[in-house]
């Protein structure tokens, strides 16, 4: 399913004294089965474009087109529930919509609105639990019961149970800690590269977008304002320093071992095994040559 | 040098009528001297969050003794410590209790009847040592995280504490709040020599610390200089933590047989030491 | 329509009723409230209309902005202006259709009441457009301060009232999150019968308590480490100025009391 943002513009407030634009002509094609990164600070819109993906807030101006179904400005849109089911949002901190008396029951939550009976649905949190690394034992504890990092699998379990088609990820592993935030992401990836999930990373770490996107749009004061794969991206790091922010750790490593050999890598790495081994290749014709 | 804060044996439990209940913090010793910065890393539930209880007298040890300029915490003596402790916590909205900066900063000040004048003062160097003079009247909800937690610090150090406490004061943040408020901690040292005790699961925080207590388990696991601590390699990793950067830079070069001659902290080390080793034989 | 509403809202500016303390402009908005129901007459009514709209120019207030923002109350003003046009039958009917008659008593006790109701409106809204919440809470609590003798927890009532007004936006926000978030999984708050969307509050319902109540225990550990011990012993950084504008205002209100008496019927 394919998602596709064509000259979006959001304002909050609109027509009123208080009226504030967040968006300003977006186009954002995201095609199906792919990641896609949205990096941004804070107040970049963001968090407001993420809304659109399954039609929570509804264009200013513009198209948002998801799968067959178009959500346009000035036109009434009916029955978003097909889009929501279709399109799963992992919120920040998705820990704190939790709300039922037991694990199970929450997980089942988001299915059983969706119309999937409650056999199907206590059956997807059975298998889910597991994926997201909880013992089944879990799901008949309280979600309040559970620690930080517990409660953050869980719901996130909630949110797969819903069984998408593209799953959009707000910052999932804020707060974490490193263990944590490395299971998660690698859980992601794993779901996205088996069972084809589009995925959409909504992020200010270079680091994980380097690591998994396939695709980068940057975000800056309500404007897409580059868009390409993370090797085109990273290729230029002062227009990066343009919109404040930074090349990842990794390639600013690179760049520092390149000024050392004095000579360019092949290409940009993106993961630090890359860059291990593409030095160690380097080293070794360097070694060859003399 | 003068002791600040020192831990002698200390054990706590929440659960202590069950006698073998793991123990929250189990017989810790360590202290901390004028000037230092300390951090304490361990993973979620290593009793890190106990031990910053019983330094600011939310809790006293079952065992041991916590002491604090050399006196034992009391009930008694609570609210003097207090005074001379400033502490920010991880969370940057439920700790910002002022309608405004400037309200918030002087809230401190306010409990412990600094006189009118003097707090004015203090509010608006305060203000200034974290770069925030210019937002004296924003409303929170009108600061980033990293703002609000640079207000977060003028508050304590306006009370002119001889202990700052970071309580994973960084965890909550986006990079670049967390680049704020390190260097604004840092730049604060410069200046004043204050004495620092971090929490945190962050090794890059932890490698500004002059020494790391790396607690497992409510045990101490290990103390020593950030150089030491890394040393420890893997075994970090298997409690739940990172190495930094340039350490798992290293183990992968060394992994891809890339000639090194140690291992290295930062990455100006690693860099020099690829050109030695490689080049200039 | 929550965003064109004006009524309980603060505009910073520096207008001379902007800079008055809040004590007096609380004092002088009390005493207000009272000294209107003098008026009795058509001289009266003129003179309180007057006066309010002095104040009006006297914060700078756009009059428009006043009552563009007030629209709500102004329907109930008109609706109360036309109930007594229709049940008041005193005096000399001025014109009747049908069985319609519009009595003089009518319209003038419609049109009294009508001022009456707007000044009041107007005052209270000049009163918190503006001054701070803030100092409003700090204006209060000093004003108050005499009843600590009768052990009235005025200090702690004030604190209570600040904190929660510090926490009306974050929570504000939360609300948002936590909708949107429970929307996303399906669940739907503007559809179907009364009893399902009651039960739709739930997912809302739940999470927002939990938090403000993890909120709240993070903030009172906060307040306990950071020296709070209650009202005692305490000193104030926001300090309230008493000026000559204060000391006139009061002025005014006595004169204009003097003024209403004189003048009645």
């Amino acid at each position: 399913m394919d998602i596709k943002l064509q000259q979006v513009s959001y304002a909050y407030s609109m027509g009123t004294p208080f009226e504030k634009f967040a968006l300003f002509d977006v186009d954002l094609t995201i095609p199906s089965k792919t990641y896609q990164a949205i990096i941004g600070h804070t107040g970049s819109g963001k968090s407001t474009i993420l809304q659109h993906f399954n039609g929570l807030l509804k264009p200013s101006k513009g198209q948002v087109h998801i799968g067959e179904r178009v959500i346009e400005a000035g036109k009434k849109a009916k029955e978003l529930k097909p889009i929501r089911q279709k399109v799963g949002i992992v919120f920040q901190f998705p820990e704190h919509q939790l709300f039922e008396e037991t694990v199970l029951k929450d997980i089942m939550f988001g299915p059983m609105n969706f119309g999937v009976s409650e056999q199907e649905a206590e059956q997807r949190a059975r298998e889910l639990i597991k994926l997201v690394g909880l013992p089944e034992g879990v799901l008949n504890k309280s979600p309040f019961d559970l620690s930080g990092g517990q409660m953050r699998r869980v719901a996130i379990a909630g949110v797969l149970a819903m069984d998408p088609e593209v799953i959009v990820l707000d910052e999932p592993t804020a707060g974490l800690d490193p263990r944590g935030q490395r299971e998660i992401m690698d859980m992601f990836y794993q779901l996205h590269k088996e069972r084809g999930l589009t995925t959409i990373l909504v992020t200010h770490s270079m680091e994980d977008a380097a690591r998994y996107a396939d695709n980068i749009a940057i975000m800056h004061e309500g404007h897409c304002v580059l868009s390409g794969t993370p090797r085109e991206i990273f290729a230029d790091g002062k227009t990066l320093e343009n919109y404040r922010l930074e090349l990842p750790h990794i390639v600013r490593f690179q760049q520092k071992i390149e000024a050392m050999l004095n000579q360019k890598l092949s290409k940009i790495c993106l993961t630090e095994e890359e860059l291990a081994e593409e030095v160690a290749r380097a080293l070794r014709e360097g070694r060859d040559v003399q | 040098m003068t002791e600040i804060l020192s831990f002698n044996n200390v054990s706590y439990s929440y659960s202590p009528e069950i006698p073998d209940a793991r123990k929250a913090v189990q017989n810790v010793s360590f202290s901390i001297q004028k000037g230092e910065w300390i951090a304490i890393v361990g993973h979620n539930g290593s009793g890190k969050s106990t031990m910053v209880k019983m330094v600011s007298g939310l809790l006293f040890p079952q065992e041991g003794e916590v002491r604090f300029m050399k006196d034992v915490l009391t009930e008694e003596n609570l609210w003097k410590t207090r005074s001379n402790i400033g502490m920010v916590f991880q969370n940057p909205d439920n700790q910002f209790v002022g309608a405004t900066v400037q309200d918030d900063v002087a809230f401190a000040l306010e409990n412990n009847g600094v006189p009118f004048e003097d707090m004015v003062k203090r509010v608006h160097t305060s203000l200034e040592q974290v770069k925030m003079d210019k937002f004296l009247n924003h409303e929170p909800h009108h600061l980033s995280g990293g703002q609000k937690q640079r207000v977060a610090i003028a508050g304590a150090i306006a009370m002119r504490p001889k202990l700052l406490i970071l309580d994973e004061a960084t965890s909550m943040l986006d990079p670049q709040g967390r680049d704020e408020v390190l260097k604004t901690v840092r730049a604060l040292r410069e200046e004043t020599g204050l004495t620092v005790l971090s929490i945190t699961h962050d090794v890059e925080e932890a490698l500004y610390a002059d020494r790391i207590l790396f607690m497992n388990d409510g045990k101490k696991y290990a103390e020593g200089t950030p150089t030491e601590i890394f040393a420890l390699g893997d075994k970090l990793v298997e409690f739940g933590l990172e190495l930094p950067f340039a350490m798992r830079m290293t183990k992968l070069f060394q992994s891809k047989g890339v000639q090194l001659a140690g291992e290295h902290m930062t990455e100006e080390e690693l860099v020099n030491d690829l050109w030695t080793s490689n080049f200039n034989k | 329509m929550m965003e064109k509403m004006i009524f309980g809202r603060y505009i910073p500016g520096d207008s001379f009723v902007h800079r008055l303390d809040p004590r007096s402009k609380l004092i002088f908005v009390f005493a207000f409230i009272v000294i209107v129901f003098l008026a009795n007459n058509a001289v009266t009514y003129a003179f309180i209309l007057a006066f309010t709209l002095f104040v009006i120019f006297m914060s700078k207030i756009r009059l428009y902005f006043l009552i563009n923002g007030l629209k709500p109350v102004i329907i109930l003003l008109v609706f109360t202006f036309l109930i007594h046009i229709l049940f008041t039958r005193e005096g000399d009917i001025l014109f009747e259709l049908g069985f319609f008659k519009v009595y003089e008593e009518g319209l003038r006790q419609g049109i009294f009441i009508s001022i009456r109701f707007l000044v009041l409106v107007f005052m209270t809204s000049i009163l918190t457009l503006t001054t701070s919440p803030i100092s409003i809470t700090d204006g209060i609590e000093v004003l108050l301060n005499p009843l600590k003798k009768l052990k009235m927890p005025v200090h702690e009532l004030a604190l209570m009232m600040s904190i929660a007004l510090r926490f009306i936006p974050t929570l504000m926000d939360e609300t948002d999150k936590i909708m949107k978030a429970q929307m996303a999984r399906g669940s739907d708050l503007s559809a179907g019968p009364l009893k399902d969307r009651l039960k739709a509050v739930v997912p809302l319902l739940v999470p927002l308590f939990v938090s403000a109540f993890k909120r709240a225990e993070d903030l009172a550990t906060a307040m306990e480490v950071r020296g709070y011990r209650g009202g005692e012993g305490r000193t104030r950084y926001r300090q309230l100025k008493w000026d000559w504008r204060d000391s006139s205002s009061i002025i005014v209100l006595v004169v204009m009391t003097a003024v209403l008496i004189f003048f009645r019927s």
